[in-house]
């Protein structure tokens, strides 16, 4: 229990997705110009990604690592190459799937996510953070707390980048850095501050 | 088609740069850059598979019904990106460890996905090709880039080769730690984006709010 508590706070903080990995950073820059879409997006990538990295875990274990297919009689066989076309066929099923329900259950939900759950499917944190779960081969419990974790984590970087976005652009900043430049700088100064977590040791 | 294929494969390079311009592709450009061999390999890995992925998807723009086109163009991009990885894996062990999850991430690079939403699907497979490979080319010379000043200033080398001698060494050179350190990518990145912006005022972006100046009476 410890040691899950441990890998969530490491997971949000110190190994952030967004700012110390840079996945889904084409998101990260596009939809952090005002806070509100900023906090949908980061909500719906938490549920996205909490349940796709135990899914492709689950995948991983009984299906593709070498002799996980032994309890349908194929002991020898290893389909790990067939690892990323898995992850991303389950992550494009998955979201496909999560629009569905949430349009049929939860109509509040989904007219409050709906645009960002397409854009999900290519955004780079939830492919790597299944990557991640199985470089670093967690087990399912791990994997669950890890997708939960990291997917917080991204939210909370996107959401605290908005709020810096919509401060910044009452403020006279050179033509050349205008937009895109001067993200990229605050971006780059909000990951410097995320780095002095690096030395939380748990 | 009024458009050459030489400016196809040279506009990308500055003009319309995928990561300046078309904010596409970004997370790799700032995780893989800590130095030139590992930028080398995934600017020649990128550019592969945008080139080969928009020829493949150009050639079967007629055959994919609209509905399903995203997963057609996934499941095309995910096998040439199995390809990539498993060839570093054979051939450059090394390098692929470092790349780790970057390898697999070109799947959901924007800039292989967007080339072939964008152009492959309504271009002939010669051209979406030169596309799809001037595009990789800017991606990979903005990743060069980036990562020369990384490694010769974090470092002292380029390519593993010393150029500045650091002072750990006996040499003189100090290194600047930070270079090696994540952010610094977003530092360079964003200054580059303002050379660039400088040197071509036409990419500069509209401002959401005019300083007003007040005249003096």
């Amino acid at each position: 229990m410890e040691g899950l508590v441990s890998l969530a706070v490491k997971a949000i903080f110190v190994e952030n997705l967004a700012l110390s990995f840079f996945l889904g950073m084409c998101t990260f820059l596009a939809v952090s110009k005002k806070v509100a879409t900023a906090i949908g997006l980061g909500v719906s990538v938490m549920v996205v990604q909490a349940i796709t990295v135990p899914a492709n875990n689950l995948i991983l274990n009984y299906l593709l690592a070498p002799g996980a297919l032994s309890w349908a009689g194929f002991p020898d066989v290893d389909l790990t190459f067939l690892g990323l076309i898995s992850y991303i066929g389950v992550i494009a099923a998955l979201v496909q799937i999560l629009e569905m329900v949430l349009d049929k259950y939860f109509p509040p939900l989904y007219n409050a996510l709906g645009v960002y759950l397409p854009l999900i499917t290519v955004n780079c944190a939830i492919l790597g953070g299944s990557l991640f779960m199985v470089e670093r081969s967690y087990d399912f419990a791990e994997a669950t707390t890890y997708g939960i974790s990291s997917g917080f984590g991204w939210a909370l970087a996107i959401t605290a980048m908005a709020g810096v976005r919509e401060k910044l652009k009452y403020s006279d900043i050179p033509d050349g850095l205008q937009g895109l430049g001067i993200t990229f700088i605050s971006a780059g100064l909000m990951a410097l501050a995320f780095m002095s977590f690096s030395g939380v040791n748990l | 088609m009024a458009q050459t294929y030489r400016s196809q494969l040279v506009d990308p390079l500055v003009d319309n740069n995928p990561i300046t311009l078309q904010v596409l592709g970004i997370c790799s450009a700032l995780a893989v850059t800590s130095s030139m061999s590992v930028a080398f390999v995934m600017a020649l890995a990128v550019t592969m598979v945008t080139g080969f992925s928009s020829m493949f998807i150009s050639m079967l723009r007629n055959q994919i019904p609209s509905s399903i086109r995203i997963i057609v163009q996934m499941v095309v991009i995910a096998s040439l990106v199995i390809l990539v990885d498993q060839l570093l894996k054979a051939y450059a062990y090394e390098i692929s460890k470092t790349l780790s999850v970057f390898v697999g991430l070109i799947i959901t690079n924007c800039i292989v996905m967007g080339r072939a939403e964008a152009f492959a699907m309504k271009n002939p497979p010669v051209a979406s090709f030169i596309d799809g490979v001037g595009n990789g080319l800017g991606y990979g010379l903005l990743l060069l880039i980036v990562g020369f000043f990384r490694e010769l200033f974090g470092a002292g080398s380029l390519f593993g080769i010393t150029i500045l001698p650091t002072v750990n060494n006996g040499g003189w050179y100090v290194p600047n730690g930070m270079l090696l350190l994540p952010p610094s990518a977003f530092f360079i990145i964003g200054l580059l984006i303002w050379a660039i912006r400088t040197w071509k005022p036409a990419q500069v972006e509209e401002r959401e709010y005019k300083i007003q100046t007040v005249e003096a009476h």
